[in-house]
């Protein structure tokens, strides 16, 4: 690809169906190097979930119970742990957390760069080649999170001076995850007509599915129309109080072994079908000069996924998409072919995305606005209890799962698991 | 002290240390607008590069272009993430890309009423916001709609 077709590339956003048609990745032939079948998600484990600041453990205990029930609930032994993959510098690093679970032989540590939940799916990835290439056996996906214990996302830096990036926008007011995306959402529903009840519907299908849920930090917490109406901007035109996720204390992991291996194993088997990381044109240009500004980076990441696992959109049984804020949701579901942008007031309505029954169920344990802010791995466990059939929000016969990482940031990453029959 | 659209107590810019962008802040003292421009293709960038991301030439020059520009997009934040926005209320930030300059972007606060309409194409002039009293004094480039 030239440099020409790629600056261009912005314009094809603006195409609807020539954008669909790239998404849905229509007659791509999938590629011989794919992960495709090679590698199984073996076992699940979260923490307690907590508002920010009351976990009575700390973070590293947080993060080994998850861990150890991830491993229990493999029915593997914690010693056969191997290596370990993470995202967004999570604070505890994989030798510390080897010494602590008394593991023998680590041969795998992975930190994968970027910001945000942007790298979730991309952790699992990366743990997946290192298990279908045989550098490890055994590979612990994880996030820890204790931000009542730490500085808080959702705050500005305290810095008296500041340069770089950072000199050009936070003397203006600009320095919370909210208001740098912001930005991007305001254009793209201005350019598409989207209407807010959009990013109501998607607040709204967190909110329900978290009632069933016992896990969720806001089960017994329901959401109306009227109280999501009446809330109070956090930045406008676009983030009001519920379109932002929480901040929570917590601990997620996630176990990869080989397709094989998972056989033999306690739970039924999910397998990788593919994922895809990065972002276009120049999506981290400072001062917010992306070339393709409106947009949740999955342009050209989006594409490629669906190459490399080989289904389009059409195939997708349930979606896991991370939400920072209810506009990113909109625009990586939108960026992923699930809907033209123009479409989006018709598609996202509570009875589209709710499960049991709705046409796309979306986020269906609440996710990070109503189960837990665990940067998004919790969205991949969930995706896991689809496939297994355990969901407290189960689609009936789910086979094919996606999971959206962080939009917004840069890289992102999506992946996309599978039940046995999908092979 | 002239008066200033956000309180006292904001972070202070400061130039990189490695110099990257020091002709921009000297350049907004003098009340000018200075963007990089490609002395080889002729591409404009912002923020501030190094290199030439169309031609990777390293021959970057500073331009001084006119104080102009058009909304792309804009925020108006109510929940105060900083302890001198506490208080303030309300305040209104643009993107504004510049025409005259390759479209790039750039971001400031548009000055005029906390509650004022802003049109996303509306055209907008910079207004160069002197904060001498600070430890080591600069200027922001604000926005104001154009007349
Ligand atoms: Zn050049």
């Amino acid at each position: 690809m030239t440099r020409n077709e790629f600056v261009g590339f912005g314009e094809v956003v603006s195409g609807a169906s020539d954008f669909v048609a790239k998404c849905l990745g229509r007659g791509a032939p999938m590629s011989a190097r794919s992960i495709r079948g090679k590698v199984a998600i073996a076992g699940i484990g979260e923490s307690t979930y907590y508002k920010h600041g009351q976990s009575p453990d700390a973070e590293l205990v947080l993060l080994l119970q998850a861990i150890l029930r991830a491993a229990e609930d493999a029915g593997i032994e914690p010693h056969e742990i191997d290596g370990f993959a993470s995202y967004s510098n999570d604070r505890n690093d994989p030798s510390r957390i080897a010494a602590a679970l008394g593991i023998p032989d680590l041969r795998f540590s992975n930190m994968h760069w970027g910001g945000g939940g942007g790298g979730v799916a991309a952790a699992v990835a990366n743990g997946a080649a290192a298990v279908a290439e045989g550098y490890a056996d055994c590979v612990v996906v994880f996030r820890a999170l204790a931000q009542g214990q730490f500085r808080r996302f959702g705050q500005g830096a305290p810095d008296p001076t500041v340069s770089g990036d950072a000199a050009y926008m936070s003397p203006y007011g600009v320095m919370s995850p909210s208001q740098k995306y912001a930005m991007r959402a305001t254009r793209f529903m201005h350019d598409y007509g989207v209407h807010r009840d959009v990013l109501k519907a998607i607040a709204m299908t967190s909110y329900q599915h978290a009632q069933n849920n016992p896990r969720a930090v806001m089960h017994g917490r329901p959401l109306d129309a009227e109280t999501y109406d009446d809330s109070r901007w956090i930045v406008e035109p676009v983030n009001r109080l519920f379109d932002c996720c929480q901040e929570n204390d917590g601990a997620a992991a996630l176990i990869l072994v080989s397709a094989e291996r998972a056989k033999d194993l306690k739970q039924k088997p999910v397998y990788l079908l593919g994922a895809a990381q990065g972002s276009d044109h120049r999506c981290g240009a400072p001062v917010m000069n992306a070339s393709n500004f409106r947009s949740s980076s999955f342009a050209t990441v989006a594409p490629r996924l669906y190459q490399t696992a080989g289904v389009t959109a059409a195939d997708i049984d349930v979606l896991q998409s991370y939400e920072n804020f209810t506009t990113g949701v909109m625009m990586a579901v939108v960026e992923h072919g699930f809907c033209a942008p123009e479409e989006c007031n018709e598609f996202f309505t509570l009875e589209n995305l709710a499960a049991p029954d709705g046409k796309m169920p979306l986020n269906t344990s609440g996710g990070n606005l109503a189960e837990c802010y665990m940067h998004g791995l919790g969205l991949q466990l969930e995706a896991v209890r689809q496939l297994r059939g355990q969901s407290c929000n189960q689609v009936e016969g789910a086979k094919l799962a996606m999971n959206i990482a962080g939009p917004m940031v840069t890289p992102v990453s999506s992946l996309i698991m599978g039940s046995e029959e999908t092979l | 002290m002239s008066e200033t659209y956000l309180p006292a107590g904001m972070p202070a810019p400061v130039p990189s240390a490695d110099g990257l962008d020091v002709p921009y802040w000297e350049g907004t003292r003098r009340g000018e607008l200075w963007v990089q421009q490609c002395g080889s293709c002729g591409n404009w960038q912002w923020g501030p590069e190094w290199l030439c991301h169309k031609c990777t030439s390293f021959e970057i020059k500073w331009v001084q272009v006119e104080g102009s520009g058009v909304i792309y997009s804009w925020e108006r934040p109510w929940h105060p993430v900083h302890p001198a926005l506490k208080g303030r209320g309300a305040y209104t930030v643009v993107l504004v890309e510049l025409p005259q300059a390759g479209n790039i972007r750039m971001i400031g606060n548009l000055l005029g009423p906390d509650d004022q309409e802003v049109v996303i194409g509306g055209e907008v002039e910079a207004v160069f916001e002197a904060h001498d009293d600070a430890d080591t004094p600069y200027t922001l480039v604000q926005w104001r709609p154009k007349t």
